[in-house]
């Protein structure tokens, strides 16, 4: 039987054992990851399984984490590295940013970065200050970096292990607070392309553009609108960078409206980009400004705080009437 | 006198000193003195032989015409920055000569002197400086890494490239080079605990040149940067870098230690940077003139001279001939580089990516058709 029901979780660490088996190459870094199994249970049993050298528990550094890992890749190794939540990825942004993006570029194609750097994003979770950020603008700003969201079980099983055979450095954001959400996978069946965005939802009156965290959202909101008799086709992005926009220009053309929703605070954030693309590609075809549905522009609050600071299933509503009512 | 500096003095590596970068400090490796004297040290014995210090001797030669040359070249305009190595000569072939064919070196930008014992071709350096690309130099057929200008990152790198030869049971190690500023970035701590705690086979090579551009030594440390590494649990030395032979020794010694698995050693080569941080600064505006003076009686090629003058190890011929094959280097290096073409506009895309994206493909295709779109245009 080669279907079973997985969490993202338990997808992501099937999918790395996957990895692990598949290319003697591949070694997963970072802190708690080995005996404890990481403090998502994310790489449980790998290291009991992979031994000390692949799995391997790192002091507590995150630059050191992704400046040993660049060493590693120039040396041939694949290095996943684990960064255990989204505001403790800073300490490596340097590394990030200097190194691991610009070497395949400053080689001239010489030394290939194949690295995947894994980071539990977005909120949602009643964490204290920096554990429920959504930093994938700055990644996704950086040239020489590829960014992907995952925000379901299939995608994240599929997702990790085609991150970690793909030649380029990756950031793979995870949904923390959708860890645990369930589907069924079926690890015989063939994955469609990492960098490609999918639309999960048919609709004709309005596209709604989601990722991560933020997809089941939209599908909620979509589920709401058709009760109310509108029609709200949901694309999830899944490619944060390069983003893959043909499906959302091709379903913008149909809807004439277009919404983009994220976690992270709007201004120059990914909804930024894309309103500009799709106004630039899709101009003749719109009813109404592509409108963005996101955090606000303050660092994320205190838990009591954060639901009124993410958006939800009623902010994203209040959207949709928005662009109808243009 | 305050409580700081009481602690400052206590600490300070050169007891009596007026000045605490002073080199005849008792922890200091020296195998040839100033004067160009043989010495022995206890613990770093070297046996060369003739041919072989002649060929140091031409190594440091060669490598200060080549960066006579570079400043020259950017004096009038050819090249947009040089970053000298003047004075320190003596650290970077003797570092550079102790690395086995299978170890691999991660320079700072100012590593000439290394590259040129790894077999680079200067001209893939001086494209770097002209603005032709980011070094032209293949890192992996050299085992020389890509200059890093991002100060200390690169000491993870080689932190990390030990950690994959160990994985695969190659007898190899990786060096380290740095400089003192960098002792102070949190990222080159990090590599010294990863090289630790893993007990990687890297050897850190700080270059202790006095001055982070402008801002001296004790600004960094207030202790001898050799001392650190005791903190970090590996041996850290002192050695005379601008004594060739004893950082070949001690570099030797170092990797030898690396390649058998017994860890990480950081040497810290006492040096000083003659010239100017790079062609951009003016080293008039924070250090005296007597001090360069002091230092130039400790020049690391002029002792190497005396040396084999004095023991008969090479003839004035020998020096001639030196001379004259630095003049066609320096020759070769100024054709070289006025002769280098201007990459293609179309470079900037070509290697973001291994695996191109189509956003970026698309960008580069607009980019082309922009710049046709002037062909056969009257400027």
């Amino acid at each position: 039987m080669s279907t079973e029901t997985l969490t993202i979780g338990k997808a992501l660490n099937v999918g790395l054992r996957k990895a692990l088996e598949d290319d003697p190459k591949v070694v997963l870094m970072g802190e708690d990851i080995g005996r404890l199994g990481g403090v998502f249970r994310i790489t449980d049993g790998l290291q009991k399984d992979f031994g000390e050298a692949r799995v391997v528990d790192t002091p507590l550094a995150e630059a050191g984490i992704l400046g040993t890992a660049v060493g590693l890749a120039m040396r041939g190794y694949r290095p996943v590295c684990e960064i255990q939540f989204d505001g403790f990825v800073f300490p490596a942004y340097n590394q990030i940013v200097t190194q691991v993006a610009k070497i395949h570029a400053r080689s001239r194609g010489r030394l290939p970065m194949p690295i995947v750097i894994r980071i539990p994003f977005g909120g949602g979770i009643g964490a204290v200050e920096h554990h429920s950020e959504s930093p994938e603008a700055y990644f996704a700003h950086t040239a020489g970096l590829k960014v992907v969201a995952v925000s379901n079980p299939v995608d994240a099983y599929w997702g990790i292990q085609q991150a970690v055979a793909h030649p380029d450095p990756i950031v793979f954001l995870e949904p923390k607070r959708r860890y645990w959400e369930k589907a069924e996978v079926d690890r015989a069946a063939t994955p469609g392309p990492l960098f490609a965005s999918r639309v999960v939802r048919g609709g004709d009156d309005l596209t709604l553009l989601a990722y991560g965290p933020m997809v089941k959202t939209a599908l909620q909101a979509a589920q709401v609108a058709a009760e109310e008799g509108r029609s709200v086709e949901v694309v999830d992005l899944r490619t944060l960078s390069p983003l893959d926009l043909e499906p959302v220009f091709e379903s913008v053309r149909r809807t004439g409206r277009c919404i983009v929703v994220h976690e992270a605070p709007v201004s120059l954030g990914l909804g930024a980009e894309i309103a500009a693309r799709v106004t630039e590609t899709c101009f003749h075809s719109l009813e109404a400004p592509v409108l963005r549905v996101g955090g606000y522009d303050t660092p994320y609050p205190p838990s009591k705080l954060e639901e009124e600071y993410l958006p939800d299933l009623d902010r994203v509503l209040d959207a949709v009437d928005r662009s109808m009512g243009f | 006198m305050s409580a700081l500096q009481q602690t400052t003095e206590v600490v300070d590596p050169v007891p009596g000193a007026d000045a605490p970068h002073l080199p005849g400090q008792p922890d200091l490796v020296q195998l040839l003195t100033p004067e160009g004297e043989r010495v022995e040290h206890p613990d770093y014995s070297l046996d060369v032989p003739d041919e072989e210090l002649r060929g140091l001797y031409r190594d440091l030669a060669l490598v200060r015409r080549w960066d006579v040359e570079a400043t020259a070249l950017q004096r009038q305009g050819e090249l947009g920055i040089w970053a000298s190595l003047l004075g320190q000569e003596a650290a970077q072939v003797g570092a550079g000569r102790a690395l086995a064919e299978g170890d691999m070196a991660f320079p700072t930008y100012r590593e000439h002197g290394v590259a040129w014992t790894r077999g680079v071709d200067p001209l893939h350096v001086m494209s770097l400086f002209r603005g032709v690309d980011m070094g032209g130099w293949d890192p992996v057929a050299t085992r020389f890494n890509l200059y890093t200008v991002v100060i200390g990152a690169q000491c993870l790198h080689a932190t990390g490239y030990a950690m994959g030869l160990q994985r695969d049971g190659a007898e190899n190690a990786t060096l380290a080079f740095l400089g003192d500023g960098a002792t102070s970035q949190g990222e080159v701590n990090e590599a010294l605990i990863w090289a630790a705690t893993f007990a990687a086979p890297v050897v850190f090579f700080c270059q202790n040149n006095q001055y982070a551009i402008s801002v001296p030594i004790e600004r960094q440390s207030r202790v001898p940067l050799f001392q650190r590494a005791a903190g970090f649990g590996f041996p850290g030395v002192r050695v005379d870098g601008n004594d060739v032979l004893a950082v070949l020794a001690v570099t030797r010694a170092a990797l030898a230690a690396a390649r058998e698995g017994q860890g990480p050693t950081f040497i810290e080569a006492f040096t000083y940077r003659m010239g100017a941080h790079t062609t951009s600064d003016d080293p008039t505006r924070y250090r005296l003139a007597s001090e360069l003076e002091e230092w130039k009686l400790r020049d690391p090629i002029a002792r190497l001279k005396a040396h084999l003058a004095r023991s008969g190890i090479a003839d004035s011929a020998f020096f001639d001939e030196v001379d004259a094959e630095g003049d066609e280097l320096a020759a070769r290096i100024r054709s070289g580089t006025l002769e280098m073409p201007d990459p293609a506009g179309t470079e900037i895309f070509d290697h973001v990516y291994a695996e191109q994206t189509p956003p970026l493909a698309a960008q580069r295709a607009e980019f082309v058709a922009y710049h046709a779109s002037f062909e056969g245009v009257e400027q």
